[in-house]
């Protein structure tokens, strides 16, 4: 597909979590989460113990942290809304003395909550980045098939994952093409003109999926894909 | 807006991850049944241009930016269960490759952008179709309107399970509120964009447009096959 290898959060490498099953590597993610979600917001040491298992696991995988660090940005309005929170969080407040003389009354127990929901959401997020950064689409695929994510599931993300650079691609110079057209996407004046480009492209991609079905039909397609290859990243 | 982990207690977490499930078992059985053996690659890039649809981003105002969510405009274009199963697939896809919106929270955004979003705007979509006139220039309107509604009811309904198992002491009236207001003015640029987007559809391909079906104005093409 025009495309190298991976995608834009993999970080190629050979390390032994690179090399673990993607199906245990999921299921490790949504244990991971799962438990961290589940500990109490008061537990601090939890919390240092849960960072470590992570910390150790992305030294093991050796992604370099100035790799996955500006790639959190993702999580900032979820931040930004903790941040709010010991503002309008109900129950009795603390005054937090502040530089220049005057208090900051905030909610104590917002401010559990947003240490809460900061810490919860960073671990979340960093955790599911080494995922991604560690994990082929082809593999997660082949490791979502083998815990049983029906087949007809597994086959639309696939197809999902596997044109995605090609859709966003033909956004991409429509975009360009209304740029160099003094058209600029993000203002509303210029709505009209982008939605006839999303228009647009809604029916090139149903059209391609249309000829990628034909397409598949002249191969013999019966409704079932045939085994993915057992070697990743082998030449389609 | 996706919603990360550790936003609703491990609970709300799951029970929404049941919900989601079975939405997407039904859904995945309706849109074979609409698609048949077309349905992976259809879905598959319908999927995709709801992603690419989703990264263009609009400046709300005080410096954030909000982006289309496509839960009605899917649901109009190519139905309700395909348009919930597509939007459903790219929250698995930005959820497992990008770590975007938490895994535990992905059973909570399914339930509330493909399952809620879907099937809110299908429905004011349907219903206002319904009281409009039976012409073609109708449908962008009610998608418009669908696209609206969908929109704050999605935020309500975050609300509500927030209020269940939410993780922070705020009163839910004022969560109510600011989700809701926040979300009315986001849900005018989605009903604006939807509706262009539709009519811009219907102008070239009114056949492809699921909620203008049987509406299409043009003359149909006899062809051989079709006398076949």
């Amino acid at each position: 597909m025009g495309a190298g290898h991976g995608h834009r959060l993999h970080f190629h490498g050979h390390s032994v979590v690179h090399r673990a099953p993607a199906h245990l590597k999921v299921l490790a993610l949504l244990a991971f989460v799962l438990v961290v979600v589940a500990t109490p917001r008061d537990w601090y040491a939890a919390y240092a113990v849960h960072l470590a298992v992570l910390v150790g696991v992305i030294v093991a995988a050796r992604v370099p942290f100035g790799y996955l660090l500006p790639r959190m940005v993702i999580e900032v309005p979820f931040l930004l809304f903790a941040g709010l929170i010991p503002f309008i969080a109900e129950g009795p407040r603390v005054a937090v003395p502040m530089p220049g003389g005057w208090e900051l009354s905030l909610s104590e127990s917002g401010l559990v909550a947003a240490w809460g929901l900061a810490v919860k959401g960073t671990l979340g997020v960093l955790a599911s980045l080494t995922l991604a950064a560690t994990t082929e689409p082809t593999d997660v695929l082949r490791g979502l098939q083998r815990l049983h994510v029906p087949d007809l599931l597994v086959q639309i993300m696939s197809f999902m994952v596997r044109y995605l650079d090609v859709v966003t691609g033909d956004l991409g110079r429509m975009v360009t093409a209304m740029r160099s057209r003094g058209v600029d996407p993000r203002s509303p004046r210029h709505w009209p003109a982008l939605a006839r480009t999303l228009g647009a492209l809604f029916v090139r991609s149903y059209e391609r999926g249309e000829r990628v079905h034909l397409a598949m039909l002249s191969r013999g397609y019966d409704g079932r894909l045939p085994d993915p290859e057992p070697t990743a990243g082998a030449a389609r | 807006m996706h919603v990360p982990d550790g936003f609703l207690d491990a609970p709300t977490s799951v029970a929404t991850g049941v919900v989601a499930a079975a939405g997407v078992g039904v859904a995945l059985r309706k849109a074979r049944a609409e698609l048949d053996d077309r349905t992976a690659p259809m879905a598959g890039l319908v999927a995709a241009f709801v992603f690419a649809g989703q990264m263009i981003n609009f400046p709300v105002g005080a410096g954030t930016s909000g982006h289309l969510l496509g839960g009605a405009l899917a649901a109009v274009l190519v139905g309700p269960w395909t348009g919930a199963l597509c939007i459903s697939v790219v929250l698995l896809v930005q959820s497992l490759f990008m770590a975007d919106g938490g895994l535990t929270a992905l059973g909570t955004n399914i339930t509330l952008m493909a399952i809620v979003g879907a099937f809110v705007g299908y429905a004011v979509f349907r219903l206002v179709l319904a009281v409009l006139p039976r012409r073609a220039g109708s449908v962008p309107v009610a998608a418009a309107a669908g696209a609206f509604v969908s929109v704050p009811t999605a935020a309500a309904v975050f609300t509500l399970l927030f209020a269940i198992g939410g993780t922070a002491d705020v009163a839910t009236g004022k969560v109510l509120a600011a989700m809701v207001g926040w979300h009315v003015v986001i849900g005018i640029g989605e009903a604006i964009v939807t509706g262009l987007v539709v009519s811009a559809v219907i102008a070239s391909r009114p056949d492809l447009v699921h909620g203008a079906r049987g509406l299409a104005t043009r003359a149909p093409l006899v062809t051989s096959e079709a006398a076949a």
